[in-house]
């Protein structure tokens, strides 16, 4: 019996260098995704090494990190900004690397193009170097984040060196309540585990409420993943799964269609396999999430405080949290529901695909954000989530609301751009990183779903989404 | 691949939980598509009081006297003592990058993010898993111990004390093999490439659709 997680493994492994269980196997990897950050350095190594990429059509590129998301018809200004991007668009233009340019249509975060466009498919090992490449293992993929050297890796020789992780099913079961999200299941599991819980494994999230979760729900899980410390996190084909890739450009038609689907349906644990780590969650008692701390561990409910040192025993624990209060400038016990924002931020890899906006849109919806809020964005995952968005009205809403309503990239998640927060600030976003400095340098992030953060831009300070519509 | 064989070296204790990548080398830096120089801004937002861009001199900038890599008793350190989870958050090989270009050579926690783990075996630096026990030991005995040494033997995988006591650390064969010679694992794995091309031919027999 195997694990979905054994299937992805066993079907991909080239060759092994021991005959232990816990070798080093070298491992075909099908989907490789590049941007711009991580990967100048593999680029020029390979150049270098005088190596060739080994399989052109297993690449997708696109810049996402350094885009501005203002008006882009003059450009990127930030000189070393417009290097890195510059340096992509020759590197695949040299190697005939397809690559969607800032001003294409198709441009996007490259976890929210990669699904959408089908170039992430079931069964794959998708690679790229960002560490929320386990967004796509929402498709029943091995997918997950590598550095620099490794890029370079997969360029010249189509695999990878790895070693096998341990498996860890995250069993979730029951109905979300009005209002909750998969965002909230994954700062509620990362909460509960912590963000090291899942060093080590690749999870398997699955039971009731992760089958009644959209693709994008999906997605915003396992892109959540790495976040619990799992480089990987999946989630079996079904009927969603398949409805979702159905007619997308990079995915198979007629005969071939019939083919893979038949071959999808296979990727599933099978009944009764053991993992080596099972963790439950019921679904009916989850809230929505707020994180007050600097480490997305840090998490409370709404209607929760913030926690007090005092009461902590272990000394390194009590210590990172005191230094987490201090850099978010909160005071024990305060009431998350007092904690009033200065900015919005709505998108990143985690939340920026047409449900979230939808999600975001149905509570602004006639409202208006709050005097206290200094900038309200919302920045779609990509260029074709926009113009769906736009075809919905969503950006009315938003403009009418006083959101700003950007061009796609990852923008404020992590501040490679021209939007950031100053130092102080203090942000409700729906991204995947509290970290200090993270959104700008003394920058305080509190990370929640795309309702909540809508809902805090309409009351100026956290409320419980579930009260207000 | 920079051989690693053993080091003797200064250790420096950095006594923080979780430390992410961004805390390591922040962002505005991995906009350089070199793969030098980020020594300098290590720890960036902690080391200096004011806030660094790509470009700026460091010698101008204010040092953060209170961090523990600014004190002179630390100058020179090449052993980086910290806590559990080192390395969290994003892929960015800059972390480790920066940590080596700094001058460190061996990095010592309770546990580390996969990632980084990973990463740090790629260029040569060496991550070493040591019980949290002996962790908060070394800890102290750092803080009591102006000059504090460790010297560190990759072949016998053992971690020696000043005073003697012999820790011994787990390392995987390969990665060792490879550390130990400085191999490339690019070209390792092309004396697999009719491997690979066997592999990939099969493959696109049975599932074409992966080759469009």
């Amino acid at each position: 019996m195997q694990t979905l997680y054994d299937k992805l493994w066993q079907s991909h492994i080239v060759h092994e260098e021991s005959d232990k269980p816990d070798g080093m196997v070298l491992l075909y990897i099908d989907r490789h995704l590049v941007h711009e950050v991580t990967s100048p350095q593999a680029f020029e190594g390979l150049r270098l090494a005088g190596r060739k990429p080994w399989r052109l059509d297993s690449i997708l590129a696109v810049a996402d990190h350094n885009v501005p998301t203002t008006e882009r018809s003059y450009g990127i200004s930030d000189p070393i900004s417009r290097l890195q991007v510059e340096t992509l668009d020759q590197n695949c233009e040299e190697l005939g690397i397809t690559e969607f340019k800032m001003n294409d249509l198709r441009q996007g975060i490259v976890h929210v193009i990669g699904p959408e466009q089908g170039a992430t498919l079931p069964g794959m090992t998708v690679v790229c170097g960002d560490s929320h490449t386990s967004t796509h293992g929402a498709f029943a993929c091995l997918a997950f984040g590598i550095g620099t050297s490794e890029v370079e890796h997969v360029l010249a020789t189509q695999c990878l060196l790895m070693k096998k992780a341990k498996t860890m099913q995250i069993l979730v079961e029951g109905e979300l309540g009005h209002g909750v999200t998969a965002k909230d299941i994954a700062l509620a599991i990362i909460g509960k585990i912590g963000t090291a819980g899942g060093t080590g494994y690749a999870i398997e999230f699955s039971g009731s409420a992760i089958r009644a979760l959209s693709m994008e729900g999906r997605m915003t899980l396992c892109n959540m993943a790495i976040e619990a410390g799992a480089r990987a996190g999946m989630i079996a084909v079904d009927e969603t799964t398949i409805e979702y890739i159905k007619g997308r450009p990079f995915a198979p038609k007629g005969k071939l269609w019939e083919k893979a689907v038949a071959y999808w349906r296979t990727l599933k644990s099978d009944e009764g396999v053991t993992f080596n780590r099972v963790v439950g969650l019921d679904a009916t008692q989850v809230k929505p999430q707020v994180t007050w701390g600097t480490s997305p561990e840090m998490v409370a409910t709404v209607d929760g405080r913030v926690p007090d040192p005092s009461q902590i025993a272990d000394a390194v624990k009590r210590h990172d949290m005191e230094h987490a209060l201090k850099y978010m400038g909160l005071a024990p016990n305060m009431p998350i529901s007092e904690i009033y924002l200065d900015k919005i931020f709505i998108g990143s890899c985690t939340n920026s695909r047409i449900e979230d906006l939808r999600a975001a849109a149905e509570v602004v919806k006639g409202r208006h954000i709050a005097a206290n809020i200094k900038l309200a964005m919302v920045v779609p995952g990509s260029g074709l989530v926009k113009q769906q968005a736009e075809q919905e009205g969503l950006d009315r809403i938003f403009r009418d609301a006083g959101f700003e309503w950007r061009e796609p990239g990852c923008s404020m998640c992590l501040a490679m751009n021209d939007d950031r927060l100053a130092p102080g600030e203090r942000c409700a976003s729906t991204s995947n990183r509290n970290f200090e400095g993270r959104q700008g340098p003394g920058g305080r992030t509190h990370l929640v779903s795309p309702a909540m953060a809508a809902a805090a831009a309409v009351a100026g300070h956290f409320v419980d989404v579930r009260e207000i519509y | 691949m920079n051989k690693f064989h053993s080091c003797e070296g200064l250790v420096a204790p950095l006594d923080r939980a979780n430390v992410d990548t961004d805390a390591i080398i922040p962002k505005q830096f991995l906009k350089s598509i070199k793969r030098s120089g980020f020594g300098q801004n290590l720890f960036d937002e902690w080391r200096y009081l004011d806030h660094g861009e790509p470009g700026m001199d460091v010698i101008q900038r204010q040092l953060n006297l209170d961090f523990v890599l600014n004190q002179s008793r630390y100058r020179g350190a090449q052993v980086l003592l910290t806590r559990a989870n080192f390395g969290c958050g994003s892929s960015r090989e800059h972390a480790p990058w920066a940590l080596q270009d700094y001058g460190f050579r061996v990095i010592i926690a309770p546990s580390f993010a996969d990632i980084f783990f990973s990463n740090c075996f790629k260029i040569g630096l060496l991550p070493i898993v040591l019980d949290e026990n002996i962790v908060e030991q070394i800890f102290h005995a750092v803080s009591v111990t102006e000059g504090y040494r460790l010297t560190v033997n990759l072949e016998n995988q053992t971690v020696t004390t000043p005073s003697g006591e012999v820790y011994a650390f787990d390392v995987d064969p390969f990665r060792k093999h490879c550390l130990l010679n400085g191999l490339d694992e690019i070209g390792l794995a092309l004396q697999y490439a009719d491997k690979i091309k066997v592999f990939e031919e099969k493959r696109r027999m049975e599932q074409p659709w992966l080759f469009t």
